[in-house]
């Protein structure tokens, strides 16, 4: 679990970095910590992996990905893990999760594909479940995005 | 808006490699050969046209000591603004799209515990009427990938 000055220290870094020339002087000294102080903790934290990233999120749209597909694979639950780490390999999977088979919803691997358009991504799928073997899949694409946010932790 | 050339290169080097140093836009600026002003005026341009939707930390949510889900739902067409502002209204509910399925409505949920994420579907259920929702958490990550190398972008043009 996370300490209140490492709590902290998520609240001010999910509220991005002020553009200024030393913005982790600015952070610091809010939390009454050295400039020094802050950044070993920062490293530390990623170190921990509970900073999975640090640095600019990017909206990908901007950068020409056009299509994003959801590839869900009904794959049985002994083979998931098998098929998760295979699938998982392909260089055009961005995110490869394994999910609860719930009744009605057989699909257990779920993978996400960006591509420049809905073609390309069904070529990806059709070539990855020619690889791998498991060829019961689905493409689900997004028609529109009705939320994006990053969550604000420790807020409420 | 459109990026030039330096505007890449600032992209490529803050969404992998951020500088932790006392003047990381200094560093970036050296890197590039230019001043630390104009690095500050690009990224600050990028952000306010909504190219880098943010500049901090991305963190593990199941670290942070939080715990997630997908969910999908199965929504009338007709009711798709109405529901999505029932769902969007949580804060937990980070990402929501609609896909091409029956289950049309996807939307991945964030809270502090596993009982809170199920009293938030719930909820859902109760306020839209719509009980046909699946909760979908995850039980083996294989895969996250978030940042882009934009020279493979570009390859792929």
């Amino acid at each position: 679990m996370l300490t209140d000055l490492e709590k902290q220290i998520v609240i001010e870094l999910q509220n991005g970095l002020p553009l200024v020339p030393r913005p982790y002087q600015e952070i610091a000294e809010r939390l009454g910590l050295a400039e020094s102080e802050l950044i070993i903790k920062i490293k530390e934290m990623t170190e921990r992996g509970i900073i999975r990233r640090f640095g600019a999120a990017v909206r990908h749209q901007d950068l020409g990905f056009t299509a994003n597909a959801m590839v869900v694979w009904d794959v049985p639950e002994e083979q998931a893990p098998t098929a998760g780490r295979l699938l998982a390999g392909f260089a055009e999977v961005t995110h490869c999760y394994q999910r609860t088979r719930r009744p009605g919803w057989p699909y257990t691997i779920f993978t996400v594909i960006h591509g420049q358009t809905r073609e390309e991504c069904e070529r990806i799928a059709g070539r990855m479940a020619k690889k791998t073997g498991f060829t019961n899949y689905r493409l689900l694409f997004s028609t529109s995005e009705l939320k994006k946010s990053t969550m604000k932790y420790f807020s409420d | 808006m459109s990026l030039d050339q330096t505007d890449k290169k600032i992209l490529q080097i803050i969404q992998s490699d951020f500088p932790l140093t006392s003047r990381p836009f200094a560093a970036i600026a050296e890197s590039l050969g230019i001043t630390e002003d104009e690095v500050l005026e690009r990224i600050g341009r990028m952000q306010q046209s909504g190219v880098i939707r943010r500049l901090g930390g991305l963190f593990d949510s199941r670290k942070i000591g939080y715990t997630g889900t997908l969910c999908a739902m199965r929504v009338p067409q007709d009711h798709l603004s109405r529901v999505a502002e029932i769902v969007n209204a949580y804060p937990g509910v980070t990402h929501n799209y609609i896909r091409s399925h029956e289950y049309n409505m996807w939307f991945t949920l964030l809270a502090e515990s596993e009982a809170r994420i199920n009293s938030i579907i719930k909820e859902i259920k109760t306020k839209t009427g719509i009980t046909d929702v699946l909760n979908l958490p995850a039980v083996n990550i294989f895969k996250i990938r978030v940042n882009f190398n934009l020279s493979e972008v570009q390859n792929a043009d």
